[in-house]
């Protein structure tokens, strides 16, 4: 077997309806694996931009490319290799839990505290992807709520 | 000029060119329907089922070369053209299918006979279209059309709400298309095509390996001739047949798993495989691993996403098979001596001679292959052949002597059985002065067999002959090889009176037992000129070989017919 890779994908698409199922039922249709999937408009144009995190072999990324390009509404594949990928996530802790320390931690990697209410605090962090895995570990001990992760986004360098 | 949407759809037609549409009107279609009754300009034959409709223009599509197109209601009449078009997707068949859709409004209501057409058929169409403004309606369908008939061809749906083919609005039909994000590669790479030619004249067992591209691409005329300057023997797919024609001697047969031991044997031992047009179907490759495990392999496709998708290619060449073939005519002028590759020619004639495709014929009982041998002993290059599928639809790939592409007109990918009959009707549609014969089972023929009345109202004369052995044949044949003669649920026994049931429906029906009412049931069915059904009692327990058991290697084939007794 052939051995299974990690994968940025940049899909430019025509800002349509039903854009975003093509490409999503592409995926499921031909068993392939998504990790994580963004999508938001390109300013200014009528195209949005999709990022998609998958794995597979070496036959199976090739695949996924060549198929993409086949669906009508798409411009342009690009399969990252040289690129700056960030990852963003929200966290809600009691408000129990020390806001200095999860202050700290949220700046160690980039982010900080974005609100903070009656019964909570809400950190933010933007950072590469095993960055934001390594960030989310360390929450674990002020016991936070709720995690909400965006997916990642990539630039090609 | 101003005119409703309805309208707008039947003008589109028009102006594409169509000259039959194949439908079935109903609710939210209707507005469209009221504009086809006025209008002169196409005819529309009434299916007595959506699913007839699409399989029909289907057909019509692959006789001719043309998209078919067909018409069809919202809900149950979408759902039950979704086998039309995921039968023409999977061989790449052109078509635009026009289906109602409840009015705007309505959308996402789960309104009556709403169902979400483009969601269901995004798998099963190259594109689809739900309109959403009348002023983008004459837009979708001339790129539509584009659509299904460029690059790798298939089936685009256009879904249009009933209050869009209602109002009324300004038409221009676009004389040309632009979609920025759809440019298919049709042009071959040169460098890659000269490297492509190099490997042809260092081979020293090159070997042609056909698909219905060749057909799809019309290039049949430019590969007898690359094969007749090279002396390169071919093999065709189950897709590809008349290809080469029958009376080639360089075509060595069909491959996969119902292919010629010679074909097979061919595709195990060349050292160059030249792939044109075909995509390497697990029904032609057996096990991949040991798929021409000496070869190289040069793969000529338009779809990019075909070459490398199974196995690994050295060649890759991109672009029409017409387009590259020539090129490849060019770089091989005068580059390869005729008698380089004799010695190849003599093992694969030998091979043949070995175990030649052959049956046990009978003087007691009508064997099926006898009969398709028969009907391409009278008629010939004469006759359009559609089947349904299973075993007779690969008796007929064997036996049948194809001469020319489009003459052969099967549900290859999707194997979809019912399939022969409306095709039948749409091949005759588009080409009249042809003999068109669907050969067909007991098991599919009942799969769309209200199309009898369809072809007795138009008076359409298809004949169709039923390969009869009570059977679902070619499940009973994997049960008595692999399942220890458990035949489950196969044994069709109970049966209409096909020559009554014919009858009954306008036709004409024949029950035949012998040879010689076979001769005679044909001579008559070709005169009559009326929609027939041919009933030929054949021997039960026949079965299609060779073969290739699932997931064997090519070289693994089964040859000798299996005694075997109920």
């Amino acid at each position: 077997m052939m051995a299974e890779t990690r994968r940025v994908i940049s899909v430019v698409v025509e800002n349509e309806s039903s854009v975003l199922s093509r490409v999503s039922g592409l995926f499921a249709g031909r068993g392939y694996n998504i990790d994580t999937l963004t999508v938001a408009p390109l300013p200014g144009t009528n195209r949005s931009r999709i990022t998609i995190v998958t794995k597979g072999n070496e036959r199976i990324l090739e695949q996924i490319t060549k198929q993409l390009h086949k669906l009508i509404p798409v411009y342009k594949v690009v399969e990252h290799e040289e690129m700056i990928e960030k990852e963003m996530v929200l966290v809600k802790f009691p408000i129990e839990e020390s806001l200095a320390d999860i202050q700290a931690l949220c700046e160690a990697y980039n982010g900080g505290i974005v609100n903070v209410g009656v019964h909570m605090i809400i950190g933010m962090v933007a950072d590469e992807p095993n960055r934001i895995r390594h960030f989310i570990e360390a929450t674990s001990r002020y016991n936070p709520i709720e995690i909400v992760r965006g997916g990642v986004v990539a630039i090609e360098r | 000029m101003k005119m409703n949407g309805a309208q707008m759809v039947c003008e589109a037609l028009i102006a594409e060119g169509v000259k039959t549409v194949f439908g079935y009107p109903g609710g939210a279609i209707m507005n469209v329907y009221d504009e086809i009754y006025k209008q002169d300009g196409f005819e529309h034959i009434l299916n007595r089922h959506e699913q007839a409709a699409v399989h029909a223009a289907d057909g019509y599509a692959r006789a001719t070369g043309e998209v078919g197109v067909a018409m069809v209601t919202s809900g149950p009449g979408f759902t039950n053209a979704v086998t039309g078009l995921a039968t023409a997707y999977m061989d790449s068949i052109p078509l635009v299918v026009i289906s109602g859709q409840v009015p705007l409004s309505l959308i996402g209501t789960d309104g009556f006979q709403e169902i979400d057409a483009v969601g269901i058929s995004r798998p099963c169409t190259k594109h689809n279209y739900l309109v959403r403004e009348l002023s983008e309606l004459p837009r979708v369908l001339k790129e539509a059309f584009h659509i299904a008939r460029s690059g790798r061809p298939g089936p685009v749906l256009v879904d249009i709400p009933k209050d869009i083919t209602a109002e009324f609005g300004d038409f221009v039909y676009p004389d040309s298309v632009n979609i920025e994000s759809y440019k298919p590669t049709v042009k071959g790479n040169n460098r890659q095509i000269d490297k492509a030619v190099e490997a042809i004249i260092k081979a020293k067992k090159p070997l042609l390996y056909i698909g219905g591209g060749a057909v799809l691409s019309n290039a049949s005329d430019l590969i007898r001739q690359l094969a007749e300057m090279t002396q390169i023997p071919a093999v065709e797919t189950l897709m590809a047949r008349g290809v080469m024609g029958d009376s080639n001697p360089l075509l060595i047969g069909m491959l996969g798993m119902h292919g010629n031991y010679a074909s097979n044997m061919a595709m195990s031992e060349t050292d160059l495989v030249i792939a044109l047009g075909a995509r390497f179907d697990d029904r032609v490759t057996g096990k991949l691993s040991e798929f021409a495990r000496y070869a190289d392999i040069i793969h000529v496709d338009i779809d990019a996403a075909n070459i490398g998708k199974l196995v690994d290619v050295d060649y890759p060449i991109v672009g029409d098979l017409r387009n590259v073939v020539e090129n490849m005519l060019t770089g091989l002028e005068g580059a390869v001596k005729p008698a380089r590759y004799s010695d190849w020619r003599e093992i694969l004639n030998q091979y043949d001679t070995l175990h030649p495709l052959s049956f046990q014929d009978s003087d007691e009982v009508i064997k099926p292959q006898w009969v398709i041998e028969r009907i391409g002993q009278l008629l010939g290059e004469q006759a359009i052949i559609t089947s349904d599928v299973g075993q007779h639809q690969m008796w007929v790939a064997q036996y049948y002597p194809f001469d020319r592409p489009r003459q052969w007109i099967n549900s290859g990918g999707l194997g979809t059985m019912g399939f022969g009959f409306p095709a039948a009707i749409g091949a005759k549609r588009g080409c009249p002065d042809k003999t068109v014969i669907n050969i067909t089972g007991d098991g599919s023929i009942l799969m769309n067999v209200q199309e009898l009345v369809t072809a007795a109202e138009y008076k359409i004369p298809v004949i169709n002959v039923i390969l009869n052995n009570h059977f679902l044949g070619m499940v009973r044949q994997w049960q008595s090889f692999f399942y220890d003669q458990r035949y489950s649920e196969t044994d069709l026994s109970f049966q209409p009176n096909f020559k009554a049931l014919a009858e009954a429906c306008g036709g004409i029906g024949y029950d035949v037992t012998t040879k010689e009412e076979f001769d005679a049931a044909l001579q008559d069915a070709i005169e009559q000129n009326r929609v027939t059904f041919i009933n030929v009692a054949v021997n039960r327990f026949e079965n299609v070989l060779p073969m290739v058991p699932a997931g064997g290697a090519l070289y693994n084939m089964i040859l000798a017919d299996k005694k075997e007794t109920k």
